[in-house]
């Protein structure tokens, strides 16, 4: 299940008095069904803000995609959604494995994914490289046995 | 976008001002204020699920009146293939056909002709259009569809096969051909088209991709099937009216378009809740793999339109044994050319998106409200009654926002305040002057 702990407006703590409208939620690990609830979440508050067509498109695609990475390989975890006026950040954080070479894990096709997940249409290697393909900035942060941090940046 | 009147209206007469309306609509276009339904304009879009789920029959769809024909020295019928469908004992077309000609019309076009039409030249543009675009080629067929994409979809508009409606090309052609055959100038001719749904009304007024009008008026299915039920069976001596093949008549259930256009991956979607889970899917690049996408509103195709008079499934298996009885030839049968410019199998211009989900046109402003909207959501109880007449908590919340309810028109909220009120009142009556009040409340200060 996505809990959607509901939008919060905080001010960024640098001072630079940017408004940023917060959304968290959680993702569950194997819950295909409900994957992409949480982009399509977000997909909806973009529209409502009046961003353009393409923006929405990369800032879907590349949540939905980091979505499933944490259905799939990290165990769930939590998508936080920090849209301010120009760009939208998303973090998303998991407690799984981690990944033990992130530019092994950044190529094209490749993929760790299970056959069950492969028969489901999922795994083909290129949710990682998709994501690089829609954001302006990512950070992959990953430590074998402790997790994975992805913060991805779109920016207008 | 240009304000438009739609065709779903009220009678407020027979509306209860209950909730069912406003939970179904899947664009949340409609509240209840004064005890009737309100339904908000700029985002409607015609899927009639308000008329199938009224349980007063207090929403509707305005069609033009029977009696209009009269006004015109020329009467041409344009009837939908899902108009086949609604009879329990007729097999053949040219059958339903002649009642139509027995009921005061002097020709027949069949829109099941001119979607021959569309279906070949959707065959030759596809290619095209694929090579040009990442994801699924979407069937414009259904006006529903196009409406939603543009209020919900606007960034899919480009997918959209911007090809006339057939029912539009078998107007301009029928109209056309009754000048060149029979010497009438255009405006002595009336084409009327007899329609399964509500929204082909209003694009036939308002078209989509098109300006002008092309279409006189349009008739609901429902009251001409009455017209016609009495006759039916009389006819033992069919006129052979009957052109389009199966292939043209298929398009009105759904799979039917995809399949006329020999589309070797196609999905066919039907009934509104679908679509939009559909459209969701392509808009998140889900299906890329899919070549066209053919989507109907209505359950089981045009053929469960809410004008229609037989449940969809029947409809469905009565048409394709009618196929099955018309001759392979009539796959084959067009428009004739000659009446027909092929420019206007193109759309002519984009219809606009009015994004009326926009929440405010300043970026910072509509961060602020959606902040508001949510934290004022978080003190709503969240259990969607519908009491207020917005669909839902989250709903009553932007209408307050946006200043369009009050808090207080949520009961919950409401009963707060009562007892909020309440114990102030207890507290006060509790109250007492100075000079009956007992020591040790309000004492003076010389007391000290």
């Amino acid at each position: 299940m996505h809990n959607s702990e509901g939008l919060k407006l905080e001010n960024k703590n640098d001072n630079s008095g940017v408004e940023v409208l917060k959304q968290r939620y959680e993702v569950s690990a194997d819950d295909f069904a409900s994957a992409g609830a949480a982009s399509a979440a977000v997909k909806k508050t973009l529209k409502q803000l009046g961003f353009s067509p393409d923006f929405i498109r990369r800032t879907s695609i590349a949540m939905y995609e980091g979505e499933i990475n944490m259905v799939i390989h990290g165990g769930g975890g939590v998508a936080e959604v920090g849209i301010s006026e120009n760009q939208v950040t998303i973090t998303l954080t998991d407690e799984g494995p981690g990944i033990a070479d992130i530019n092994l894990a950044m190529k094209e096709g490749f993929s760790t994914a299970s056959d069950t997940v492969r028969e489901m249409g999922f795994g083909a290697g290129m949710g990682l490289p998709n994501i690089k393909k829609q954001s302006d900035n990512l950070s992959l942060i990953s430590e074998v046995g402790k997790g994975t941090t992805l913060v991805i940046t779109i920016a207008t | 976008m240009e304000s438009i009147t739609h065709s779903v209206t009220l009678d407020a007469e027979k509306c209860k001002g209950c909730i069912n309306c406003i939970k179904r609509c899947p664009t949340e276009a409609i509240r209840v204020r004064n005890g009737k339904a309100v339904i908000m304009n700029d985002h409607c879009i015609d899927c009639g699920e308000c008329i199938r789920v009224c349980p007063h029959n207090a929403k509707k769809a305005i069609s033009d009146p029977i009696s209009m024909i009269d006004n015109y020295k020329y009467k041409i019928a344009l009837p939908a293939p899902s108009l086949y469908g609604q009879f329990k004992s007729i097999r053949d077309v040219n059958v339903i056909l002649t009642a139509l000609v027995n009921i005061g019309f002097d020709s027949i076009f069949e829109v099941a002709l001119a979607a021959q039409n569309v279906s070949d030249h959707t065959k030759d543009i596809l290619p095209e259009a694929r090579a040009l675009l990442s994801g699924p080629t979407i069937s414009s067929a259904c006006p529903v569809v196009v409406k939603l994409i543009c209020v919900r979809y606007p960034e899919l508009l480009e997918n959209v096969l911007k090809t006339i409606a057939p029912v539009e090309l078998a107007a301009i052609a029928a109209r056309e051909k009754a000048v060149r055959e029979k010497g009438l100038k255009p405006e002595e001719i009336g084409v009327f088209f007899i329609s399964p749904c509500p929204a082909k009304i209003t694009a036939s007024k308002y078209r989509i991709g098109y300006d002008g009008v092309v279409i006189d008026g349009i008739l609901s299915m429902r009251e001409i099937f009455v017209k016609l039920l009495p006759i039916v069976d009389k006819i033992k001596e069919p006129m052979k009216l009957s052109v389009a093949g199966a292939r043209g008549i298929k398009w009105s259930f759904s799979g039917g378009e995809g399949s006329a256009i020999d589309e070797s991956l196609f999905v066919a979607v039907d009934g509104i809740d679908n679509v939009i889970r559909v459209l969701d899917e392509v808009e998140n690049d889900k299906l890329s793999s899919v070549r066209f996408v053919e989507l109907n509103a209505c359950p089981g195709g045009c053929v469960g339109g809410c004008l229609s008079v037989e449940n969809p499934f029947v409809a469905r298996a009565r048409i394709q044994r009618m196929g099955l009885n018309l001759s392979e030839e009539n796959d084959t049968n067009t428009i004739d050319e000659n009446y027909l410019d092929p420019e206007i199998l193109y759309w002519q211009k984009t219809p606009e998106s009015g994004y009326p989900f926009l929440i405010d046109a300043d970026r910072s402003t509509a961060i602020r409200k959606l902040a508001d909207i949510e934290s004022l959501f978080e003190t709503l109880p969240g259990i969607d009654c519908g009491s207020c007449g917005a669909p839902s908590c989250h709903a009553l919340a932007e209408d307050i926002i946006n200043g369009t309810a009050l808090e207080s028109d949520c009961v919950f909220k409401l009963r707060e305040r009562m007892s909020t009120l309440f114990r102030e009142i207890t507290e006060l009556q509790e109250y007492m002057p100075p000079p009956f009040r007992e020591q040790g409340r309000g004492q003076m200060i010389n007391d000290k």
